[in-house]
């Protein structure tokens, strides 16, 4: 194991250097850092112009130039020295400071964007496979091809012109009018009709029912304000954690599995007293707070799930987690939902932000200065992660449909097994084998593709760095967004690669 | 498919040729209709795109270019009408300015139709050029193995490492400005890493087929083996992974135009439009609309028509069709040529 992590690590290495020389070299003979000056008509241009040649070390050919800062990059590996020297960017400002600002904006950008195309694509992916050809896979088929097919600048671009605005105007008088709560309403008994499934007369009664909660409920989002004032209360949590509880039981355990029901009511009921115990503390926590209270949670959820134990005390265990920050998530939720008011007073009742990473100036609490990251990153993300989405619906659709197709999962099904643990025991786990490739493909994807989102919302993060570094023909900036992209690619594939071993008992590391 | 034919079956006198593995791909892409309408629908843009502005010195019937400055007529918004008389609309009509004009009064029709010639020609140009630069490291690495196929691999891992929209603004920066037949063939230089591994592959499994030793064996040098024994044979792969590069080459060449190292101007690019006109949003929406929903019909359809040819090669791609078993089960004999 460790010989082969490490001769993985070892070619990557060799693979990073090489292909930096290659960007290096390109944008090197590519670009001209004097441009900017010899243009200028200050009067000592000549001066300036020696200047930054001498910084730059522009007299030195690029290949021993690119020595010479691979040198530097090489002094970034020694622990705690913190010698690390990434060169300074036209502007004299040393890369290695600019950079980690930068990359935390990225970061924060592309993790979400991330975990919500791939918990969004593989849901619907699979669900999907499960009602092959129906209206509801033929619609999502092709809303995937119309999303892959779709330029990144031209959603960002329109979210920013049609949602932001749009929305920010609609709060100023939140009544939704009643054709687009019917509308609304009619879109989402289709779905819910797809999904479940059934003979005409079982479809139609679902999608009546589904139909007319949804109107009744955005009815009464409208009259009482909910965009102005939103929040969950305790009536709406208890039902969702209920709903969570049951949900999580019957989707891994099976409601009859007494045990596993057992430790997600445990965790119900431990997240309702929490929701009413929590408000005071909530009101004077900091971001450490929460950081400490969620992973409390998960300690307590599988903690419970271990003390239930069983005969299957893995799967408790898992269920016990579950449940208990999919439960704690929605009680922050509406803790974060509370401050709504505040933070709309704050941005003169124009919360989605179309520009930069956070408001300028803004003081508040944890829960205000969330709202602002979320409203500034909205929009970006959704950008951003459209694509991945359409990516991920495909390839966990038709990988379900391959592994429906192979002998054990008939096999399962033939030992009389439900088809719930058919689904979520035999096919899940092969479905994402293929799925963790995907995955270490598309975070180089999405990295390039922050380029055009933070372009588009004037996000100063990584994508800035490297747009803005090379169209001004400064390479060390450009070279320093490389560095980190490239790196992260490779921790990515090299991630795969170990979940490819864990998941798949037929590989084995080596 | 052809289908078994009983050598003493008196009501069947004459026997079917069987069909080439050609004709038998080409049959199966035709049963696709959204493929076959989307080729048409490509070609059909092309051309229009192409007669109306014309191709370099030829002049095309549209009486505007792309470059010149008219005056403004009603705040520049379009005149195509494409309402019927009898719904109460003025009929189909062009008028003077179909897609209205942008801020300086150049025609935006011929500004978009300028824009999807340019995209189309980054999309071939990228697409054959990456195809060509593929196919031949894929094979050369896959058949003959060895350090051949390790440096020629290594080298592929280091181009794959840069995302491609980062090599592509960085090559965009170096070559937009020579125009677009330059971008688009430096650009296809950095964008066949993929059909190289595929291709690969491809050899590597072929190679060991009894075929290619026969070939060997009666004496057939390796370029020989390579291009008319293993190659047909991996066509499939080739023709639908270079189709899938066709779309995204259009995306990758808008999305640079967009950032400002594509076309420049005053060439036109869809992105460049898009990028050009984003601040006029609220006051001249046509001057986004048209670009952005030709650039996504275009790759809508070339990824159609790439669909459509992965089924076509690939019968275990191909979708169960009810109607399908029907007709096939009770008439064997019909003849479809």
């Amino acid at each position: 194991m460790a010989s082969f992590i490490l001769r993985r690590l070892l070619v990557s290495v060799l693979i990073l250097i090489a292909a930096s020389f290659v960007m290096y070299m390109m944008v090197a003979y590519s670009s001209d850092p004097l441009q900017a000056l010899l243009g200028s008509n200050s009067p000592n241009k000549l001066q300036l112009i020696a200047d930054l040649s001498r910084r730059l070390q522009l007299d030195v050919p690029p290949p021993l130039r690119w020595a010479m800062w691979l040198g530097g990059v090489a002094k970034c590996v020694i622990p705690f020295a913190n010698a690390c020297d990434l060169g300074s960017t036209v502007s004299n400002a040393q890369v290695v400071d600019i950079l980690p600002t930068a990359l935390a904006s990225t970061l924060q950008l592309v993790t979400i964007a991330l975990v919500v195309a791939i918990f969004l694509g593989v849901t619907i992916g699979i669900v999907t496979a499960l009602r092959q050809y129906s209206g509801l896979d033929n619609t999502v088929t092709f809303v995937s091809f119309f999303l892959y097919s779709l330029p990144s600048f031209l959603i960002a671009v329109l979210l920013k012109e049609f949602i932001a605005i749009d929305f920010n105007d609609f709060l100023r008088n939140p009544i939704i009018p009643w054709w687009v709560i019917v509308a609304i309403a009619v879109v989402a008994g289709a779905i819910w009709q797809s999904l479940i499934g059934g003979d005409g007369r079982r479809r139609l009664t679902v999608f009546g029912i589904s139909g007319v909660a949804t109107g009744v409920v955005l009815w009464l989002m409208s009259m009482t304000d909910w965009f102005l004032h939103p929040g969950l209360g305790p009536v709406v949590v208890v039902i969702i954690v209920v709903g969570i509880v049951v949900g999580t039981t019957a989707l891994i355990g099976g409601l009859q599995n007494r045990r596993t029901l057992l430790t997600a009511g445990i965790n119900g009921a431990i997240a309702i007293v929490a929701y009413f115990a929590l408000q005071p503390l909530f009101n004077i926590s900091s971001a450490g707070t929460l950081f400490i209270l969620s992973l409390v949670t998960l300690g307590v959820g599988m903690l419970s799930g271990y003390l239930v134990g069983g005969y299957d005390r893995a799967q408790n265990v898992k269920v016990g987690a579950i449940t208990a920050v999919a439960t704690g998530a929605f009680i922050l939720l509406d803790r974060i939902m509370q401050s709504w008011p505040t933070y709309l007073n704050d941005t003169t009742g124009r919360p989605i932000a179309t520009v930069g990473s956070s408001t300028p100036g803004l003081s508040g609490d944890v829960w205000v200065s969330t709202l602002d990251t979320f409203t500034h990153l909205v929009l970006p993300t959704a950008a951003l992660l459209l694509i991945s989405f359409a990516s991920y619906t495909r390839y966990s659709r038709a990988g379900m449909l391959e592994v429906l197709n192979q002998d054990y999962i008939r096999t399962a099904r033939a030992k009389g097994m439900p088809e719930r643990t058919v689904i979520v025991r035999h096919a899940f786990r092969n479905v994402l084998i293929p799925i963790t490739t995907l995955v270490a493909f598309d975070v180089g994807a999405l990295l390039g593709g922050a380029v055009i989102t933070e372009k588009v919302f004037a996000i100063p993060g990584m994508g800035n760095l490297f747009n803005s570094g090379l169209s001004r023909g400064d390479l060390n900036p450009v070279m320093g967004y490389f560095v980190i992209i490239a790196a992260m690619a490779i921790i990515f594939n090299f991630l795969a690669d170990l979940a490819y071993a864990g998941l798949d008992p037929r590989v084995r590391v080596r | 498919m052809t289908t078994p034919v009983l050598a003493d079956n008196p009501t069947m006198p004459e026997t079917k040729a069987p069909e080439s593995q050609g004709r038998l791909i080409f049959r199966r892409f035709l049963s696709n209709k959204l493929a076959v309408v989307s080729v048409i629908l490509v070609l059909g843009i092309i051309i229009f795109a192409t007669s109306a502005i014309g191709l370099g010195p030829i002049p095309g019937w549209w009486k505007y270019g792309y470059k010149d400055l008219n005056p403004q007529l009603n705040q520049g918004a379009p005149t195509l009408s494409l309402w019927p008389t009898w719904l109460g609309g003025k009929g189909f009509s062009f008028g003077e300015h179909p897609f209205g004009q942008d801020r300086i009064g150049k025609d935006y029709f011929a500004m978009t139709m300028r824009g999807i010639q340019n995209s189309f020609l980054v999309m071939i140009v990228l697409g054959v050029i990456a195809s060509v630069v593929g196919v031949v490291v894929g094979a050369v690495a896959g058949y003959y193995r060895g350090t051949v196929d390790a440096i020629l691999m290594r080298i592929t891992d280091v181009f794959i490492v840069i995302p491609a929209l980062v090599i592509g603004s960085v090559v965009g920066h170096w070559f937009g400005g020579l125009g677009a037949l330059v971008l688009a063939i430096m650009l296809g230089f950095f964008s066949w890493m993929g059909i190289a591994r595929l291709v690969r592959g491809e050899f590597l499994s072929l190679r060991e087929r009894e075929f290619v030793e026969a070939a060997r064996v009666a004496g057939a040098s390796d370029s020989r083996i390579i291009f008319k024994h293993i190659l047909p044979n991996a066509i499939g792969v080739v023709i639908v992974s270079s189709t899938l590069i066709m779309a995204s080459a259009i995306l990758l060449e808008t999305a640079l135009s967009f950032l400002g190292y594509g076309i420049r101007s005053p060439d036109v690019s869809l992105g460049l439009l898009i990028s050009s006109n984003e601040s006029a949003f609220q006051t001249r929406p046509w001057l986004f609309w048209w670009p952005g929903a030709f650039i996504v019909a275009l790759a809508l359809l070339v990824n159609f028509v790439g669909d459509g040819l992965r089924d076509a090669f690939d019968p275990r791609h191909q979708r169960f069709s009810i109607r399908k078993m029907r007709e096939s089960l009770p008439e064997p004999d019909e003849d479809q040529t």
